[in-house]
């Protein structure tokens, strides 16, 4: 018997609630329950991190989590960063301006890492930056685009 | 909780960070009949320092360790493994217990508590008992944790004070598990060293203290070659196997190298007396 | 956006793509939801060759929410097996020219009575959801009697070997030879000559986004819906109604938003799942996890090479004799499109007149070896350029000069390599300056600077060095692409292709090249493809085509809807068709803008009976355009890679990297740079990280994102692009591809700057990948060699 609970989690300042199979992960929750498909699975064994969404403020890989584990939390994914209008956040912008996604597969993972990696008011260089971003695996961009996009994201930030 | 525990036995499993256990259960590797989430238990995690103890909650994330302001600056060998283990969002799930429990033989924290000497804390229905970190690893990935028990929390006393300490381990790629890797501690007093710490990780089915070059180092006048021969002495100590990534032989030589390493980093930190 | 005017060809335009892309509003296959919705997984086998004794899936049928289980047996009737392999035919002159032999290609989609592979499917479960699924799979009763696996080439071609398959005696899907000139007399003539056998091993493709198919049903009108993250959507559609015995036009296939491929095919799986929702009456949704994609997708490389080189005292390479073999695995679906790949690019930008190439491709208990970016030219360029290493080595001269000995000059252009390239085409650099590339790289990674600093870094040291690789590659493969534009009564644009993007930014520069052509805003331009609906014909993406074969095919559209309109709005304007022109989507005479008509005037008048009609013109503003492109053209690239390496570890640093790269008219050189950043990387993974491994039982050992090593952004450094370029008469844009060439030349690039960082030491790097444990080994053997020399 695959036992089910009650969730509710708040996801992108929305409230939801209801019941899940204890074993589904939170990636497979938030794209198959909740319909939000923007959070993509590459590996489902935590090491692409295209899952990557942010739980309480922390980036987490949505597919190393259980959804029940979410409960009473915040979770933040890719659909929540533009405006209801669909202005694109800064991050987006930049990434945009610097070329820094191709098939886009990996890019809410990234931008997810790259939310995070702002709010801590970094202040740090190239090689910060990449081994910050070494947890998100590209196999189009060449990884450079997205360290120049994250680089003028940080001088803004310390402006 | 612990009646949970005591009540299911072998078939159930303690979920922690999950930074192990959910790959386990998406392979369909692990089949635990109950899995038992430890997260909401509270007053588990936490990093408490009292004069020069130290005591880490089982549910403290790698991620509180690595920002902790105070223990990186008096413990530089935990901050350089916490930058190498896994990502941040691996470190913001990922617990100090849960990576000593799981006891993979390439993982940071079990080098880490042989390093330090700490002693190990499990509850369980008969109350608690306490280990060395030493006699907790007991095979390949196999722990003395017994059923019904499960692992609250790890201690372990400062280094003395103006010991260096440093943790090199070589991956594949920044973030991996290492294939070699050496957590050292050392203490020098005057011209001589007074005390030596060489956990070792990726040199074996468990983590490693080099306890015969230790020994070999104390009393004796660091050098650049002393370190080469008692890397060579810890390399006796290592007992690497082969995977698809490397073969025991890389292994052994990267582990001399790392021992080297990091005793040159941790004699380097040594000579900041604060 | 509006009012950016163009023109917009050679602009570094931001892209339409992302917008939805970064919204995390792109539809993947994954992504696609239909109400009634059910999932498959497939049985695989556990081992590499074996009998199939028993399959009891009645335990799984039991299972509360699985909807019905598919064996060998369940398919009789319902579809055909795969029976020939993925294109029409190989070219009768080149199949004479290299006395090709080659077993025929026939392979189940699933397994009856053998196994042949791991991994190979044998069984297809359906239920409510993925989870239940995989829980049915666990109550299946799979009986196999295993057998002796041929591990290797060298096991597959050991007279005693096991023979895998009867429709591949002595397990050899094919085999060729192509000789130029007088390789044996050359050789015998040389002054010198030397011999050497180089590897690469076997990577993967590995997009992010595993394969995954949606198939969808219409039992009431006999229709289907397939949506397939495949890079041939046309194709796909063919083999599906073959197959499945339907009409073409009953289908639809939907390539949607593609999280990468690198490599294409069709995929058993993709008509299995086809096959299986017709029958089921429901829609099917299959989506692989990443250890099924790593054991059933896009293995490629994995080729011996025993190359023997004749030279003279100045380094000129006189003659190159190859032999290699290429582990091909159980099933050869792609023929010779991989050796013939290696074959036809092996001397790439070198001047060599004698040359033989001898291919072999082993039938072995592996997964096929299907072409992944670069495709056989990986292997053809690592070999060129150690040889070029090996030959400086034996003369004591520095690598560079040899390079520049025997790299094709400009002067020699248009130069003829005396064989043919796949499409039966003599291969001919049309144009090109290998010799002033070359140059131009050196300058800009200032060569004798690097040498300065090289000298006195070693000296405190430290093991830096400096190596170079040369590509060339035929792109703009055939057989043909096709666009039809229409204007629509707003004068918005409406482009369809019959490609398929996975990431190479054709929404943009498609459109680009259709604003430019026909003299629009580009914000009035949409591009669409990845949908058999959309246009009757398409060629795909694949092989670096698109910009060469969709771009023209959209130019040469846009030309005629252009002329169609200056046509109708002459007639409008009453004015000269020659005086008349269009630009920002209005079209005046020349110097009289203000009685301009727009594009939307023009498309409402050209509806069926309205003001156009009265000059007996077509109705409608649409116009098709198919570009049958006459061969390949050959973009080129010149890498430099600056490394250091940590002789006690083995692991090596990468320091700086430079292109100089060679792609015709660029489009859009932010997405021509973006391909070569992507390309370098995929190159350094290949050359540093990334292998897959069988054990000796045919089982996979990298299996899982933890063992098969995808390059992360602390791996790969800065890259820096030049460009050099040539256009080509060979399409109407000018353009060559740019796609692969990147991936090629890098692993060449950093093997030759490893071996560098070592000099003085001689190390022997022979072999792909270069691990840390592998190059400490070869320090070690080099090490004792200097050592017992003295």
């Amino acid at each position: 018997m695959i036992d089910r609970a009650i969730v509710t989690v708040r996801v992108n300042g929305v409230t939801w609630s209801g019941e899940t199979e204890v074993r589904v992960t939170l990636a497979d929750f938030l794209r198959d329950r909740l319909g939000l498909t923007g959070t993509h699975l590459g590996c489902e064994h935590g090491v692409c991190g295209s899952c990557t969404v942010l739980v309480d403020g922390h980036s987490v890989r949505s597919c190393l989590m259980l959804a029940i584990q979410a409960d009473g939390s915040a979770v933040e994914t890719v659909e929540g960063l533009a405006t209801p209008e669909g202005g694109l956040d800064p991050i987006q912008q930049a990434f945009s301006r610097h070329h820094a996604l191709q098939c886009g597969f990996c890019t809410p993972g990234f931008l997810m890492t790259v939310k995070e990696y702002l709010a801590e008011r970094p202040g740090g260089g190239e090689s910060e930056i990449r081994e910050r971003l070494s947890g998100n695996l590209c196999r189009c961009t060449g990884y450079q685009n997205i360290v120049d996009a994250v680089g003028e994201l940080v001088g803004k930030e310390s402006a | 909780m612990i009646q949970a525990l005591d009540n299911l036995g072998p078939d159930a499993k303690i979920l922690a960070g999950g930074q192990s256990l959910v790959p386990l259960l998406s392979f369909r590797l692990a089949r635990p009949k109950v899995i038992i989430d430890i997260n909401r238990v509270p007053d588990l995690g936490y990093v408490r320092r009292e004069g020069d103890l130290v005591r880490l909650g089982a549910l403290t994330r790698h991620r509180d360790v690595e920002l902790d302001p105070d223990l990186g600056s008096v413990c530089p060998m935990i901050s350089d493994a916490m930058t190498v283990l896994g990502h941040v969002a691996i470190r913001n799930r990922g617990t100090v217990g849960g990576s000593l429990a799981h006891a993979d033989p390439s993982a940071e924290w079990p080098a880490l508590a042989l390093a330090l000497d700490a002693a190990c804390t499990l509850i369980g229905r008969s109350g608690s008992r306490t280990l060395p970190a030493r006699s907790l690893f007991q095979g390949f990935m196999t722990t003395a944790i017994g059923p019904g028990e499960m692992l609250a929390e790890v201690r372990f006393r400062l280094p003395p004070p103006g010991s260096g300490s440093a943790f090199v381990e070589v991956a594949r790629r920044h973030g991996d598990f290492a294939q070699a890797g050496a957590g050292v501690i050392l203490t020098v007093e005057g011209v001589q060293i007074t005390h030596a710490r060489i956990a070792l990780l990726g040199l074996g089915s468990t983590p490693l203290r080099a306890s015969a070059a230790e020994e070999a180092l104390v009393g004796e006048r660091p050098s650049e070659g002393l370190f080469a021969s008692i890397a060579g002495l810890a390399a006796e100590s290592m007992e690497p196997f082969d995977d698809v990534h490397a073969s025991s032989e890389y292994k052994r030589q990267v582990g001399t190298v790392v021992v080297r390493r990091a005793l040159t980093s941790a004699l380097a930190r040594s000579q900041v007396v604060r | 956006m509006t009012g950016s005017v163009g023109p917009y060809f050679g602009a570094s335009v931001p892209r339409r793509e992302d917008r939805r892309l970064l919204m995390g509003a792109g539809e993947f296959v994954a992504d696609v939801r239909l109400p009634d919705m059910v999932d498959a997984v497939f049985l695989r086998s556990p081992v590499a060759h074996g009998r199939v004794v028993g399959l009891d899936v009645s335990a799984a049928l039991e299972l509360d929410g699985v909807l019905g289980v598919y064996t060998a047996a369940d398919l009789d009737g319902l579809v055909e097996s795969f029976t020939r392999p993925f294109y029409k035919s190989i070219d009768p002159e080149v199949v004479s020219r290299s006395g090709l032999q080659i077993a025929p290609y026939r392979a189940d989609l699933l397994a009856k009575d053998r196994v042949i592979r791991l991994d190979e499917p044998l069984a297809v479960v359906v239920a409510r959801d993925r989870y239940v699924a995989e829980d049915a799979l666990e109550r299946i009763v799979l009986d196999i009697e295993p057998l002796p696996v041929v591990a290797d080439v060298e096991a597959a071609l050991a007279p005693d070997a096991p023979e895998i398959n009867p429709d591949v005696p002595g397990n050899v899907h094919a085999r060729f030879k192509i000789t130029v000139g007088q390789p044996d007399r050359a050789l015998a003539d040389s002054p010198h000559r030397l011999t050497e056998s180089i590897k690469c091993g076997r990577s993967v493709g590995s997009p992010i986004e595993t394969r995954g198919v949606v198939a969808r049903p219409d039992q009431g009108r006999g229709t289907l819906t397939v949506w397939a993250n495949n890079q041939r959507p046309h194709l796909l559609r063919t083999y599906i109604a073959e197959m499945l015995g339907m009409a073409e036009d009953h289908i639809r296939v939907i390539a949607p938003d593609i999280g990468g491929s690198f490599g294409g095919g069709i995929y058993a799986e993709e008509i299995l799942i086809a096959a299986v929702a017709r029958d089921l009456g429901r829609p099917i949704r299959w989506i692989e996890d990443r250890r099924e994609n790593l054991g059933n997708a896009r293995h490629s490389r994995d080729q011996i090479h025993r190359v023997e080189v004749g030279f003279d005292d100045e380094g000129r390479i006189l003659v190159l004799k190859d032999w290699f073999a290429l582990d091909c695995g159980a099933y050869n679906p792609f023929a010779i499109t991989i050796p013939y790949n290696t074959a036809s690019h092996m001397r790439n930008q070198f001047d060599i007149v004698h040359f033989e190439s001898e291919a072999v491709c082993v039938a072995t208990n592996k997964l096929q070896n299907t072409p992944v970016r670069g495709a056989g030219r990986l292997a053809a360029v690592f070999v060129m350029d150690r040889i070029v290493d090996l030959v400086a080595d034996a003369l004591g001269m520095d690598p560079v000069d040899v390079r520049r000995r025997n790299l094709i000059s400009g002067d020699l252009m248009p130069y003829d390599m005396g064989m043919l390239y796949r499409d039966g085409a003599p291969i001919v650099y049309d144009t090109g300056d290998f010799a002033e590339q070359f140059e131009r790289l050196l300058t800009a990674v200032d060569l004798d600077g690097f040498r300065r600093q090289q000298a006195q870094l070693k000296a405190a040291g430290r093991m830096v060095g400096i190596g170079f690789s040369s590509h060339v590659e035929g792109s703009g493969y055939g057989p043909y692409e096709g666009a039809k534009i229409r204007v629509d009564n707003s004068g918005h644009v409406i482009v369809h292709t019959g490609t398929s993007t996975h990431g190479q930014s054709h929404e943009t520069t498609l459109a680009q090249v259709c604003a430019d052509s026909l003299g629009v805003h580009l914000d009035d331009v949409t591009v669409r493809f990845g949908d058999t609906d959309l246009i009757s014909h398409g060629g795909g993406t694949f092989a670096s085509r698109v910009a060469v074969t969709g771009g023209s095919a959209v130019h040469m559209a846009a030309e005629l809807v252009k002329e169609k309109v200056i046509s109708i709005a002459a007639r409008m304007l009453e004015a000269n068709p020659e005086d008349l022109e269009v630009v920002g989507g209005q079209v005046y005479p020349r110097g009289a803008p203000d009685v301009a008509l727009s594009l939307a005037e023009i498309a409402q008048a050209s509806a069926p009976g309205g003001s156009a009609a009265k000059f007996g013109l077509e109705p409608g503003l649409e116009e098709q355009s198919f570009f049958v492109p006459p061969t390949v053209v050959f973009a080129s690239g010149s890498h430099a890679a600056i490394v250091e390496v940590d002789p006690e570890i083995g692991v090596v640093d990468l320091l700086r990297y430079v292109v100089v790269d060679e792609c015709g008219r660029a489009i859009n050189p932010m997405v021509v740079d973006g391909q070569q950043h992507g390309g370098v990387a995929h190159g350094v993974g290949n050359a540093l990280l990334e292998e897959m491994i069988y054990d000796s039982e045919g089982q996979l050992l990298t299996g899982t994102f933890m063992d098969y090593l995808l390059p992360s952004a602390t791996d790969i450094p800065r890259i820096e692009v030049h460009h050099q370029e040539f256009p080509t008469e060979l399409n109407p844009i000018g353009v060559k591809g740019v796609g692969e060439g990147a991936t090629s030349s890098a692993p060449a690039a950093v093997a030759s700057a490893i071996v560098d960082a070592l000099r003085p030491l001689r190390i022997q790097l022979n072999e792909l990948p270069v691990s840390p444990a592998r190059l400490l080994r070869l320090i070690g053997e080099a090490r004792q060699v200097s050592t017992s020399s003295f």
